[in-house]
């Protein structure tokens, strides 16, 4: 029996009455966009956005909170856009996205700035139910920014590793650690940058205590459905719990690499769909998860994260709500597996 | 059966223009609209306030017919009202499609959002898009109107599916509103059409889709109607030639904001359709001066003959300050008729004809 608990891999859209009161303050501008030291009513909005989405996801049920990156101007490169020794330069668009973010060019040494712990801080006192944490993979944020000090791709990787896990180090206790890595789908890392990809992922898990998942998403480019299966097999070497897999962009593939190459002990499926407002039943989401579960063939999970397979800052906010109320439902609906 | 391209661009030449050669100068679409617009649209929005349906009429035929003159007065050859009816691309026709909902702001960078709609039901027409806006601003304008329209791939793929297994057969649905919508703007005298698809630069692989929507739009519409596509910001090269086999009459292009780094994707195989090329930035508020301009046009002449081009802004001129949009404007018409000149008089080569300075000789 596997043990099925709800969660989302975070980066939330904004109550709307936090949309228009942060705009005024902030201006919709670049040069007002989150700097790590943003004024005391900028941080007063933000703490009363956040209570409303943890209390949100308490209330509907989800068995790891998340404390909703809210402040996530820059999308997953957020951790690189508050830390010293980075620009944030010309506005870039996000992979293949109607969506923009400013352009992070690392100039120096990173050095962790505790402004994810920070915010898992506050969430704590939010609630009393265990909370999921949430980072940018190493390989994809690699993939964001721009590297104008360490030189080669695998110095630059490897330096983000590094400074994911000095960010992990400081987090409060967790029960999980969500690594966002849609890159890995978007830009596969070819021969050796794979391996590389894999061990950068390792040395960020290596640093908490937490269980990890390295979550996927989004359909391959090129036409080829889900993840490269010399990814995936050099993933399957990364001292992770889980890896998560988009199985509304895609379930056939995920399912054959599932089958063909095994999987970790624990699993996490992304089977909400946070890429569109069509708002799925209980029911529905429910069976998704037995497919993906009745699919992996010879593979029986430990535990099996639901959870929605993309970040949901591009739902409205009231869509988005709804998602969360029928993703919650999922844990008292009987899951077979 | 119409074929595409078709010989209809002389209809655009001017009774007075000076010059045997003709560059066909145009704008995108979309100006940034006066002040006075915006605050009446917040009357207008504004319950409380006195300000009704005539008065919004009103303020948005004069802004309409401010922004047309404007155009006319930097001499451009087809003009546009600066889309001063519409809010946005998508938004505009999801707003008067059948089947389309609102369900809130979406972000799309920062603080900025836009209102993403949702495809719940079955398209289907509900009123009309644009045969009014066409209709006032052809009564305005002396020189041909322009209409700029978003396309199906665009509407398609810039909103929520819900109600469609995929984009692509919701694509092809909306390719039949837009083909209804253009029969009855040639209906009512539309001479000139731009499909604006910006969504196939971002989703190349694509393309095939792209083609079968435009076979819908454009089957009967006579040959007489002149046919644009708008595509910008994306890597062309994973788009042609294959865009060489849609069935328009020209294909708009964003090239000045990347310095013309991609203009050589067009060389090979040669360029069969008319070119309209982007020759100012609308990203950024320096105007450039009538020699710049030159220059960039004649990175147009690498790719087609005098008689295949068309000279326009890289996009849409939204973003800029109003004086800032009109003075690049001038310049651009003024750079095409010197240009027009110096080729009249043998002074500038066409390396797309494979003309070099002796040959000229």
């Amino acid at each position: 029996m596997t043990q099925v608990l709800s969660t989302t891999p975070g980066l939330y859209p904004l109550p709307d009455w936090a949309k228009d009161e942060l705009a005024n303050l902030k201006g919709r501008q670049k040069g007002g966009l989150v700097s790590g030291d943003e004024s005391a009513e900028i941080g007063d909005a933000y703490d009363r956005a956040r209570t409303e989405v943890v209390d949100l996801q308490t209330d509907a049920g989800l068995d790891l909170v998340v404390e909703g990156q809210l402040r996530w101007d820059d999308m997953l490169t957020h951790p690189l856009a508050v830390a010293d020794a980075v620009e944030t330069k010309g506005i870039v668009r996000y992979f293949d996205n109607n969506n923009f973010y400013r352009d992070p060019v690392v100039t120096g040494d990173l050095s962790a700035t505790g402004d994810v712990a920070t915010d898992l801080e506050a969430t704590v006192e939010l609630t009393d139910e265990s909370l999921n944490a949430v980072l940018p993979g190493p390989y994809t944020l690699s993939q964001l920014a721009t590297d104008e000090h360490y030189g080669d791709e695998a110095a630059f990787l490897s330096a983000l590793a590094e400074f994911l896990a000095s960010e992990a180090e400081q987090f409060p206790e967790v029960e999980t650690l969500f690594l966002l890595e849609p890159s890995l789908l978007e830009s596969p890392p070819g021969d050796g940058a794979d391996e590389r990809a894999s061990e950068a992922i390792d040395t960020v898990a290596q640093a908490t205590e937490a269980d990890v998942v390295a979550h996927t998403y989004w359909e391959s480019h090129g036409g080829d459905g889900g993840i490269d299966e010399k990814v995936y097999a050099h993933l399957m070497d990364a001292d992770v719990d889980a890896v998560g897999f988009d199985f509304v962009a895609n379930h056939e593939d995920n399912a054959y690499v599932l089958s063909e190459y095994g999987a970790k002990d624990d699993i996490a499926l992304g089977i909400v769909d946070g890429q569109n407002t069509l708002v799925e039943e209980g029911e529905e989401i429910a069976e998704r998860v037995e497919w993906t579960l009745d699919n992996a063939h010879g593979v029986d999970f430990e535990t099996a994260y639901a959870t929605i397979n993309t970040p949901t800052f591009y739902l409205p906010s009231g869509r988005f709500e709804e998602k969360l109320a029928a993703l919650g439902a999922v844990e008292r609906t009987e899951v077979k597996a | 059966m119409t074929e595409r391209p078709a010989d209809n661009r002389e209809q655009f030449r001017p009774a007075d223009h000076d010059n045997d050669h003709f560059l066909l100068t145009s704008v995108v679409g979309s100006y940034k609209k006066p002040k006075w617009l915006d605050r009446a649209r917040e009357l207008y929005e504004d319950d409380e306030d006195n300000f009704g349906d005539t008065e919004w009429e009103e303020a948005k035929d004069d802004a309409a017919r401010l922004i047309t003159e404007e155009h006319e007065r930097a001499g451009l050859d087809t003009v546009v009202d600066g889309e001063m009816r519409r809010t946005e691309m998508v938004e505009y026709f999801a707003e008067r499609i059948e089947g389309y909902e609102f369900n809130g702001r979406v972000k799309v960078w920062g603080h900025n959002y836009f209102n993403k709609p949702s495809v719940a039901e079955t398209v289907e027409y509900g009123e009309q898009w644009l045969v009014d806006e066409f209709e006032f601003t052809d009564s305005v304008a002396d020189r041909p109107v322009k209409v700029p329209i978003t396309g199906p791939y665009t509407l398609a793929n810039w909103t929520f599916n819900e109600a469609y297994d995929d984009d692509e057969a919701l694509a092809y649905d909306l390719a039949e509103l837009v083909n209804e919508e253009i029969e009855q703007l040639v209906d009512a005298g539309a001479r000139y059409i731009q499909i604006d698809e910006p969504a196939l630069a971002t989703t190349p692989d694509d393309h095939a889709i792209v083609g079968e929507c435009l076979e819908r739009i454009v089957e009967d519409i006579p040959e007489e109607v002149r046919i644009g596509l708008h595509v910008c910001y994306g890597d062309y090269s994973r788009i042609y030639p294959e865009v060489l086999d849609y069935p328009v009459d020209e294909l708009d292009l964003e090239l000045t904001n990347g310095d013309y780094e991609q203009i050589d994707v067009f060389t090979d195989p040669e360029f069969t359709l008319d070119l309209a090329l982007g020759v100012v930035d609308n990203h950024t508020a320096d105007v450039e001066s009538v020699e710049e301009i030159k220059a960039n046009i004649q990175q147009g002449l690498k790719v087609v003959p005098p008689e295949q081009l068309t000279i326009s802004p890289d996009c849409g001129l939204k973003l800029l300050p109003r004086e800032v949009a009109y003075e690049k404007m001038e310049n651009m018409v003024t750079a095409a008729r010197e240009v027009e000149a110096e080729l009249d008089a043998g002074e500038i080569d066409v390396p797309a004809l494979g003309e070099t300075a002796s040959a000229d000789d």
